[in-house]
């Protein structure tokens, strides 16, 4: 895994994300390891408080206080960058990575024209004059699509439409060549034929200068389609991490199993989507053992006590007990329908 | 084939009773003139928004008809007036054969509205956050004096509660210590209370995980299936309007393009507009198809395109597209605006998004 040439870019490894509340610590990311190759796009799943944008935001050094890396380690290109003062990774942030956030309108100034925007930061981390930044500014509207780029380079965000703000937002991304691109749900503001054309410009772009892209949405279609990789995360842990196809098609991990069944699907249509009973605990709820014991169909007694590692289940990995060789223990209710 | 399981959600459309629910050339049209618009975009002269601009619609009692499209093609407005939240600038909406925009004394109003009830897209929004779950979903039960007595009111809430699968005991609750899915369940209950025939959906997953998705839409699959209700559903997930739906209405820029049974749609879809958003459906199969990245994006309603507002992005456009509007007409077994396919230009064609 570690020969030189597809030595990881990004290597995260039991990342750890606490928040001190009046009534304790809230751990929100727990013991999360993954890493990601050059040009490789590994997508992150799971629903809504998962730790999925809170994982980004660790990486990218953007956590809101007091929200802190309490344990673990990020390595960029080997470089270890979750310890570094502020001004030192906010250049690593413009420079080596880029940040694509859900809505466009967060990353954007109303009040500066969209070329002003992109040549300010173009020039805030490359030595580029005036005339060269404008250019490069220019080439990178082009790249990502942008009609009559020259004519949109005065205007201002407002008048963008959604989609043409998402590129825009994603070429000021790109402007200093960032080696990773961390996207917390960019298209998920989206209409479908949109986002289409969304995902299709990042693939290019990972293609074609061998970007790394963490790629977060709840969205599995999106995953389908663009993701080399999938993790999915439940209750701030990874549930299962593995190749794209292994996971959309053939999941090891009960809940992963149901989050594929519960999409519904045109042509298979029936009265009933497969669903997963109950919600995912909150931060202050978590029960001992395996998160999701709660809602498993295939929980044991040994679920309830002991919280499983990711472990090698099938094609992917799983954090679930039924890979281990002793199992999950007497079981804990009569199974149901398989999820 | 795929479709010998058609479940008891999905009738078949009725064409002899008289619908629940009639649109006659509904039109809705808003006024975003300067000064409110010069703060957002540039001074311009007076602007029309053509959020809905003639639209026939008629559902049939029991099933579930679905309005699909992008963002701002005006499904919401078309949701907005069928329950009154705006007035139609033209049109009529007819409902059980009544017309709802007659004059009517008070109480004879409150008798047709107690009927339809509507699902907002957030659930966050639409419950009043210093009110106990109970007074919520007692609220319409009140209003409309459902109840004779504080008893009967209590075994009404709680029996809703128990439909949409929360306990009696999260009534004295607020709706903020509920997730996302419990506080759509919640506005379910509430707008069950008056015992409606209608209910008008918009959007009512969308804020919602996939997960929590699927409880939703079965919960309102066998609601429909107990109390024999009727739907208007609005997504823009075409997977989602897939399952649920009996027909489905596609919109672009205010007005209907297509409408056609579920099945008939998604197999042989007809309009050029229609096939570009199945077009664009994610391949979860990973089959290997590529969605068709669409070229351009809606235009502004407030100067639609003349003739058929469709012809910048479509790829049969000719002249007469660029100056004549289509008119919703019947082809084959839908109904569609295009010359192309009035022409014989555009023949149907079966497509693959159905699984076989
Ligand atoms: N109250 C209003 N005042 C002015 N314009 C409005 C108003 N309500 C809607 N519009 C405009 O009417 C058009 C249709 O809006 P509508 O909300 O019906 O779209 P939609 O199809 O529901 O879109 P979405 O998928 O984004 O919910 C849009 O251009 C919108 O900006
Ligand atoms: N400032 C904060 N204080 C306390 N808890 C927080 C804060 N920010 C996020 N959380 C919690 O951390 C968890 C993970 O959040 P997040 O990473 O945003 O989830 P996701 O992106 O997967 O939806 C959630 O339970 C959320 O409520
Ligand atoms: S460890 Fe146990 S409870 Fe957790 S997913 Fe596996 S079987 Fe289910
Ligand atoms: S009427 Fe013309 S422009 Fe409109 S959808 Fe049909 S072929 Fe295309
Ligand atoms: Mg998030
Ligand atoms: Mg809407």
């Amino acid at each position: 895994m570690t020969s030189l040439a597809n030595a990881p870019l990004l290597e995260v490894s039991h990342l750890r994300v606490e928040f001190p509340t009046r009534r304790g610590t809230l751990v929100a990311v727990d013991d999360v390891s993954f890493d990601i190759a050059p040009g490789e796009v590994l997508g992150v799943v799971g629903e809504s408080g998962a730790g999925k944008s809170l994982t980004g935001a660790a990486i990218i050094g953007l956590l809101e206080p007091p929200g802190r890396i309490a344990g673990g380690e990020i390595r960029l290109e080997g470089e270890r960058i979750d310890n570094l003062p502020y001004e030192k990774m906010r250049r690593i942030r413009g420079a080596r990575i880029g940040a694509i956030f859900q809505d466009p309108l967060t990353s954007l100034n109303p009040l500066y024209t969209v070329g002003r925007q992109l040549v300010e930061t173009i020039q805030t981390h490359l030595p580029l004059a005036a005339s060269a930044a404008r250019a490069r500014a220019l080439e990178l509207l082009k790249e990502v699509g942008i009609p009559a780029a020259e004519a949109r380079f005065e205007h201002y965000p407002h008048q963008f439409s959604g989609g043409m703000r998402q590129r825009v937002v994603i070429a000021l991304a790109l402007c200093a060549n960032p080696r990773l691109i961390v996207a917390d749900e960019p298209t998920t503001a989206l209409d479908v034929s949109i986002q289409a054309q969304i995902i299709a410009l990042l693939k290019k772009l990972c293609r074609e200068h061998r970007t790394a892209v963490m790629l977060v949405t709840h969205d599995m279609g999106v995953i389908a389609e663009t993701a080399d990789r999938v993790a999915v995360m439940y209750a701030g842990r990874l549930a299962e991490i593995g190749p794209v196809r292994d996971v959309v098609k053939q999941a090891a991990h009960p809940y992963t199993r149901g989050l594929m069944g519960s999409i519904p699907s045109i042509g298979e249509r029936s009265h009933r989507l497969t669903q997963i009973e109950g919600s995912m605990p909150r931060l202050t709820e978590i029960p001992p053992g395996c998160a999701f014991n709660p809602r498993c169909p295939h929980a044991g007694q040994r679920c309830t006590r002991e919280r499983p590692d990711l472990m090698p289940a099938g094609r992917t990995r799983a954090a679930c007990w039924l890979y281990d060789p002793q199992g999950v223990g007497a079981p804990l209710r009569a199974e149901t329908v398989d999820a | 084939m795929p479709d010998t399981g058609v479940p008891v959600t999905r009738p078949a459309p009725q064409a002899a009773a008289r619908p629940l629910l009639r649109l006659e050339r509904l039109k809705r049209h808003f006024d975003v003139s300067p000064p409110w618009l010069a703060r957002v975009l540039e001074r311009k002269p007076r602007a029309i928004v053509q959020a809905v601009d003639g639209v026939d619609i008629e559902i049939a009692r029991g099933e579930t008809f679905s309005l699909v499209g992008e963002s701002g093609c005006g499904k919401s407005t078309v949701a907005r007036l069928v329950v009154g939240l705006y007035p139609p600038t033209a049109g009529r909406i007819e409902f059980d054969g009544a017309d709802m925009g007659a004059r009517r004394g008070r109480a004879e109003m409150a008798a047709i509205r107690r009927r339809m009830q509507m699902i907002f897209q957030d659930p966050y929004a639409s419950l009043n956050p210093r009110w106990r779950v109970f007074d919520i979903i007692a609220e319409p039960i009140r209003a409309f004096g459902l109840a004779k007595s504080g008893q009967e009111i209590r075994q009404r809430v709680e029996g809703l509660l128990r439909q949409v699968r929360l306990t009696p005991a999260d009534g004295v609750k607020y709706p903020h210590e509920f997730s996302g899915g419990q506080r759509q369940r919640i506005s379910i209950a509430r707008a069950l209370a008056s015992r409606p025939e209608f209910l008008v959906c918009d959007e009512p997953t969308s804020a919602l995980d996939v997960s929590v998705q699927a409880q939703i839409l079965n919960l309102m699959m066998e609601l429909q299936r107990d109390f024999g209700l009727t739907y208007l559903f609005i997504s823009h997930n075409l997977a989602v309007v897939y399952h649920i739906s009996t027909r489905v209405g596609v919109m672009y820029l205010g007005r209907l393009v297509e409408v056609a049974a579920t099945d008939t749609l998604f197999r042989r879809p007809r309009h050029p507009y229609t096939r570009m958003l199945l077009d664009t459906i994610p391949d979860l199969e990973m089959t290997g198809r590529r969605r068709a990245p669409v070229a351009g994006e809606v235009p502004s309603p407030i100067n639609p395109p003349a003739g058929c507002a469709f012809h910048p992005r479509c790829p049969f456009a000719n002249d007469r597209c660029r100056r004549e509007r289509p008119e919703l007409l019947a082809a084959g077994e839908t109904r569609v605006a295009c010359h192309a396919v009035e022409e014989g230009r555009l023949p149907a064609e079966e497509r693959s998004y159905v699984r076989a």
